[in-house]
């Protein structure tokens, strides 16, 4: 007969509960905006509020730039440390760890003093400056993530062999990232694009001491201000990131050739 | 003129010198095989010839044009990988025409080029599948095609069988000769395996610390092996010290062997080498010398039966062909008379400057 492991199945719904209470307690109270019925008023209000869409927005446009801007600089740099320098990937590899070591508001300090006014390149005295200097904030917040994703990507093909092989074939640089490299890692740029993306759309420090009107500072003053609304973001924020798991997951696994973008072509006899 | 020439090249990475004075002549259409064991610097050269690597100092010319420092994009080479290095992310048929489009060839002609590149390695049937939904063996096929789908001037391979199973690798290899003498391209063959060295070339390289230690057709490189590293390296050989006595005479074996070497100066010291195969249990023809000891044991090898035998002190090793009607194997522990002829001995130089 076999023993039920009766001690590791109530760890397990012990924890469980741990996060899953609360989710279901926070849901049930977005729900609970009419009084004595359940609706789904506080979504609506929420959702028809000009100022959310605003910043929503506002703090999408940002996190895409940050995703650009943090293609452009890890994929050229992983991509020539692994083929070129590898003598130097422990150094790099510290160095897309700092932002895990110092705190947000060192960096955003330390922005302000570097390009505030008086300085030589006095980036927060105009919006888009600020905006820029946002933008680079989100990309270094998300830089250990993005390295990371992009790097494992790169391991599990072999890059100086391929990129061999397009060059004997002709290829020149360029036409090498673009149509050996690049392809090959997309589902690993893909997922850190995603975590770029979740972490700089709510992301509260940095946003709030340049003073920007992004959705974090958004939802704290919400939070102070209403008592249902917030509850109802908090639930769609999770939703959104597990779709962005999910989305990740399917990225990450996929088969080169089979991704969930994949090209549909006739079949070839 | 030469097609490729290799003149005076050496590499250095940092203070470690790893190719040095190496020189060579390929033929147009000729099949070149690099053979030596790990670290001696065929994987070196075969780059610098792709143009992966340059150079310290040496000029490698393709018909007489110097392209020591053309990059490699530039240089229409074909190259064939240990690891087969598809593009992943491309079918097998697009891995083919990679090289055509990056040439800018058109459409419908690419397409063509394509099909019979796929009909010389017989894989037409495989044309929209990924790498990864084929066999090691498949997929080194369809390297090769696409190596050979632009028509390079040279074709060089980098171990392209040690990823595979003896049989796949047998069979690969011999379609490889086969591609490579129906197109008449010139190639380059790297390999660590004399077999497969000695089966599929025109002439070998043996390499041994950064230098072509002889160079040379399959059967010179066995049957006259220029050095003592090159005699050890390719096929077995027993090996015995020597030195020549009064008017030419050989003593090794614990034997004298009178007027063999006349031409040797009394008193050098040297190396004699014996293939197992040139020895026999019995004379196989007049004048042929013989060596004798004590049977150590037997080894049946299919084909072959080895013996091996003590003499003076060191293990010999005879070959026997395994047929009916032939000499009787001998027992362990019996006394054998070994029989060779003097054209099969091997005279090296001693130890000391091997
Ligand atoms: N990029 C490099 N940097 C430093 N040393 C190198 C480099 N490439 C090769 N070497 C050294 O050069 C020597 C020859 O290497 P090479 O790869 O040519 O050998 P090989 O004959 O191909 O051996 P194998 O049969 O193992 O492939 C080795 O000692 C190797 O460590
Ligand atoms: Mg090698």
């Amino acid at each position: 007969m076999r023993r039920v492991p009766v001690l590791s199945w109530l760890a397990a719904l012990l924890a469980a509960a741990y996060f899953l209470v609360p989710l279901y307690a926070t849901f049930k109270f977005s729900l609970q905006m009419k009084r004595g019925e359940l609706s789904f008023e506080s979504y609506r209000s929420v959702l028809s509020s000009d100022l959310f869409l605003q910043v929503l927005g506002f703090s999408a446009m940002a996190s895409l730039a940050a995703i650009v801007l943090g293609i452009l600089l890890v994929v050229p740099t992983a991509y020539w440390v692994r083929l070129k320098l590898p003598g130097l990937r422990p150094l790099t590899e510290f160095l897309s760890l700092m932002p895990l070591i110092i705190p947000p508001v060192v960096l955003v300090f330390g922005y302000v003093r570097i390009y505030g006014t008086g300085s030589v390149l006095p980036l927060t005295m105009t919006e888009a400056g600020t905006n820029l200097l946002l933008v680079i904030g989100y990309t270094v917040l998300s830089l250990p993530y993005m390295y990371r994703a992009v790097d494992n990507g790169m391991a599990a093909i072999d890059i100086a062999t391929l990129t061999e092989a397009a060059e004997s074939l002709g290829a020149s640089r360029l036409r090498t990232v673009a149509t050996v490299i690049f392809p090959n890692i997309r589902s690993a740029i893909v997922s850190g694009a995603f975590l770029t993306f979740s972490i700089s759309l709510g992301e509260f420090v940095v946003t709030s001491l340049l003073s920007r009107p992004g959705f974090g500072p958004y939802m704290v003053q919400i939070g102070q201000d209403y008592a249902y609304q917030p509850a109802a973001i908090a639930i769609m924020a999770f939703a959104f990131t597990w779709i962005c798991m999910v989305l990740m997951e399917l990225f990450a696994t996929a088969r080169p050739g089979q991704g969930p973008f994949r090209r549909r072509k006739g079949k070839k006899g | 003129m030469s097609f490729l020439t290799l003149t005076d090249i050496t590499k250095s990475f940092g203070a470690n010198t790893v190719v040095r004075g190496f020189d060579l002549a390929v033929e147009k259409g000729e099949f070149i095989s690099f053979l030596g064991p790990s670290g001696c610097g065929k994987t070196t050269v075969l780059r610098m010839v792709a143009g992966f690597e340059t150079p310290s100092s040496g000029r490698i010319a393709v018909e007489g044009r110097d392209v020591t420092a053309l990059p490699a994009s530039k240089r229409r080479i074909g190259m064939v990988f240990q690891a087969y290095a598809l593009f992943p992310n491309m079918t097998v048929a697009q891995n083919v025409a990679f090289g055509l489009k990056i040439a800018g060839m058109e459409r419908a002609a690419i397409r063509a080029r394509v099909a019979e590149m796929l009909e010389l390695i017989a894989l037409g049937h495989l044309a929209g599948r990924y790498p990864y939904q084929l066999s090691g063996g498949q997929q080194q096929r369809v390297a090769l095609a696409r190596a050979l789908a632009p028509k390079p001037d040279l074709l060089l391979l980098d171990e392209p069988l040690s990823a595979l199973d003896a049989k796949i690798r047998v069979s690969l290899r011999d379609d490889i000769r086969a591609i490579q003498r129906e197109l008449g391209i010139t190639t380059i063959f790297v390999t660590h395996d004399q077999e497969e060295a000695l089966s599929i070339s025109d002439r070998v390289v043996v390499m041994h610390q950064g230098r072509a230690d002889q160079t040379g057709s399959p059967a010179e490189i066995y049957n006259r092996p220029a050095t003592r590293f090159v005699a050890g390296f390719v096929g077995h050989l027993n090996t015995f010290d020597a030195h020549v006595g009064r008017s030419g005479t050989l003593f090794f074996g614990g034997r004298s062997f009178p007027g063999i070497v006349p031409e040797m100066r009394e008193g050098t010291r040297l190396t004699v080498a014996l293939r197992p195969e040139a020895l026999a249990l019995a004379p196989r023809g007049p004048g042929d010398l013989q060596i004798g000891g004590t049977v150590i044991d037997t080894n049946f090898l299919g084909s072959v039966i080895r013996a091996r035998v003590r003499i003076a002190g060191i293990s010999v090793a005879a070959d026997m062909f395994n047929q009916s009607g032939a000499a009787a194997v001998p027992a362990p522990g019996a006394e054998a008379a070994l029989w060779f002829s003097r054209d099969d001995l091997l005279v090296l130089p001693a130890r000391a400057d091997a």
